[in-house]
């Protein structure tokens, strides 16, 4: 076998890689929104943080030639949003779901309005770690290089999975996400907790966007995110809230995502429209196959605005 | 009850009193300005207008506008393909006066503009693509399209002189007949040079879709393609990635070469400057605007990338052979005997279609040697 001819291994190969590269900033997106939901709110904006995110990595990359200052300018501007969020739905009467909606257009109005004067220039990008230099073969080299924030994102998925159990914090949050009244029973107020919370989930939100502009596809444009923020709220709820199923879902949809260019480019071209639409019946599948008409969602935070 | 009426009918008497007001003021301005505008252009764009690609290609022509004395140029960018492009044409010609509309993306014609038409039958509508049919279709409507598949297949002989591999890949949007000629014209210019050379198609599905045009480029490179090149609307994720990878690119809509200076080869461009100067002229002069109108490299519609510095002498001198041969015209990309992928006959022996044919433009099949389906 020539060493440019992969063939069938490709299509495993490509979801593997796809996988790592794509799933990042559902990663990112669905940890902070696991967050936000645990303490008791739903914060639909997290597209528009996203892709707010995204252009302010990118543009203070390019003033400021450090893509790592770019990750943390996008890390502030996401926490400033879900601040913002957390401190309008503190307000009597007030749906948390359409401010969420109201953020979203703002959050991608406003990169816009700013973007525009880095859409033509080039930032410098996130470095990826190398772990396919054990490999000869050019194709799992390139599949295996990964960047820094996958790997952050992963141990961050563990750190939280065992931070919501096991430490005084945790408790806390989902203590407020399952009911106010004992929250406010206990002495704590439900709205700081709330805050804190919407604003962690949003900074993370700000992390996932940066990774879109900076590593991959790595350029600021307009449709940089074509809805991968929404897909990742709609993940919270398939991976039940659990930090550790977020980060399985992300892969999952990740790898799902790569799968359509994957079979084209070894020749199976029939129906390519239907594997796109792989991650999204195997969404459906998972949800039909778990649901029950007897009991509500397992481990739903009572709070919640859906589940009420 | 009495009150609220009294309200209501107090306030409608403000509200008119202020509207005749405005009225009058706006009523003197179009007599004062008549002199110095004498037409308002309008162009409608689905992306934003500097994406290094097919935007940015019509805005690029757009702006070259700009300067012609009594000509008032109005954009929109972002506009989505449905029932907002009606209302972004409608505000354009009742709020700003436009007498000619460009609506440039593939989507707006059908029913959008076509229901433009039919409201307001003195404003002039021309749509980029090939969808006008003087059957079908009212006469303040049109159609412009330029023949870019000569463009692609110079981009295949560059191509086709670079390839170690002698596999290319392509990534594409959507199986439209446009599209189809461009991986056709390709692949046969590519096989211009050597007839073993194949083509790789992977189709994403829709016009802009960052990270899938990623991953179909990762896929593509996977598999041993070594030059790369597209037809979605924005190419510079597919530059961007495919040179990050170390393969070759070639270019589409517009010029992409500061994009990966070392990785370029070419491109395909558009040049819509000549094109909308040409309306623009005829709306001046007051003569009726062509509804259908086509041109080719030898008309100046399209245009080719330099040359980037990866391109050796052979396929220098190949390329400036062709194109030589394109600009006599009636340069025949698509001539027979040539059979699609599945084995169908798409042209016999005696068959040739030059640019001009309006054959190409339903086409529905993808030639031998490209390996993907239309489906």
């Amino acid at each position: 076998m020539d060493a440019t001819e992969i063939g069938l291994w490709g299509v495993p190969l490509a979801i593997l890689g796809g996988a790592i590269r794509v799933s990042t900033p559902f990663i990112f997106v669905s940890l902070g929104e696991a967050i936000t939901e645990r303490s008791g709110r739903i914060n639909l904006g997290l597209e528009g943080t996203l892709v707010f995110g995204a252009m302010t990595a990118y543009a203070v990359a390019v003033m400021t030639n450090s893509p790592w200052i770019g990750l943390l300018a996008a890390a502030f501007a996401g926490l400033c949003f879900g601040l913002f969020h957390g401190w309008i739905c503190k307000f009597p009467k007030v749906n948390d779901i359409a401010i969420g909606i109201a953020l979203m257009l703002f959050g991608s109005g406003l990169a816009f309005f700013f973007g525009k004067p880095f859409i033509k220039p080039k930032a410098p990008n996130l470095p990826a770690i190398p772990f396919g230099g054990w490999s000869d073969i050019p194709q799992v080299q390139a599949a295996l290089d990964v960047n820094v924030l996958f790997l952050i994102g992963a141990v961050l998925s563990v750190i939280l999975w065992w931070a919501f159990r096991n430490t005084r914090a945790g408790l806390i949050v989902r203590v407020v996400g399952d009911s106010s009244d004992a929250a406010r029973a206990m002495g704590l107020n439900p709205d700081t907790v709330r805050l804190a919370a919407t604003g962690v989930g949003g900074a993370l939100a700000g992390i996932g966007g940066a990774y879109l502009s900076l590593y991959y596809p790595g350029s600021w444009t307009e449709r940089i995110s074509s809805g991968q923020g929404l897909m990742a709220v709609a993940l919270v709820i398939f991976a039940r809230w659990n930090p550790l199923g977020c980060f399985a879902a992300a892969l999952l949809f990740g790898g799902a995502g790569a799968l359509g260019p994957a079979l084209q480019s070894v020749g199976v071209t029939q129906g390519y429209y239907l594997f796109y639409a792989a991650p999204y019946i195997l969404t459906l599948i998972i949800m039909i196959a778990t649901s029950s008409p007897t009991r509500s969602l397992a481990g739903a935070p009572g709070e919640l605005s859906i589940t009420k | 009850m009495t009150d609220r009426f009294m309200l209501s009918r107090r306030q409608l008497l403000k509200t008119s009193a202020a509207g005749a007001a405005f009225g009058l003021a706006s009523a003197a301005f179009p007599i004062s300005r008549a002199f110095a505008a004498t037409a308002t252009v309008g162009f409608i764009y689905v992306g934003p207008k500097d994406d290094y690609g097919y935007n940015q290609a019509h805005a690029e022509g757009a702006a070259t506008l700009k300067g012609i004395e009594g000509i008032t140029v109005v954009e929109e960018e972002n506009v989505p393909e449905t029932v907002d492009v009606q209302k972004t044409m409608e505000s354009m010609i009742n709020l700003d006066g436009a007498s000619l509309i460009f609506p440039t993306s593939f989507g707006y014609f059908d029913p959008h503009m076509l229901a433009m038409c039919a409201k307001f039958p003195d404003v002039q509508f021309r749509h980029c693509g090939g969808m006008w049919d003087k059957a079908k279709h009212p006469m303040n409507a049109g159609s412009y399209f330029g023949y870019i598949g000569m463009g692609q297949y110079l981009n295949g002989v560059v191509a086709g002189h670079t390839s170690k591999t002698k596999k290319l890949g392509f990534v594409a949007a959507k199986p439209i007949p446009q599209v189809l000629l461009n991986i056709n014209s390709f692949l046969l210019g590519a096989r211009s040079v050597d007839p073993a050379i194949t083509c790789q198609v992977i189709f994403t599905g829709e016009w802009s879709l960052a990270v899938k045009e990623a991953e179909a480029t990762n896929a593509l490179v996977d598999q041993g393609a070594d030059v790369i090149t597209c037809h979605v609307d924005s190419p510079k994720v597919v530059v961007e990635t495919a040179a990050g990878r170390g393969a070759f690119v070639c270019g589409y809509h517009a010029n992409q070469s500061p994009l990966a200076p070392e990785k370029y080869l070419t491109g395909a461009e558009w040049n819509w400057a000549k094109v909308y100067k040409m309306f623009v002229d005829d709306l001046v002069a007051g003569t009726p605007l062509p509804n259908f109108t086509r041109g080719g490299l030898a008309d100046g519609f399209v245009k080719m990338s330099p040359l980037g510095p990866a391109v050796g002498e052979p396929a220098r001198k190949q390329f400036d052979a062709t194109l030589a041969e394109m600009m006599k015209g009636g340069f025949a990309v698509i001539k027979g005997p040539l059979k699609s992928n599945k084995g169908a006959v798409v042209a016999t022996a005696s068959q040739a279609f030059p640019e001009t044919a309006i054959e190409l433009e339903s086409m529905d099949y993808l030639v031998e040697g490209v390996v993907g389906s239309t489906a």
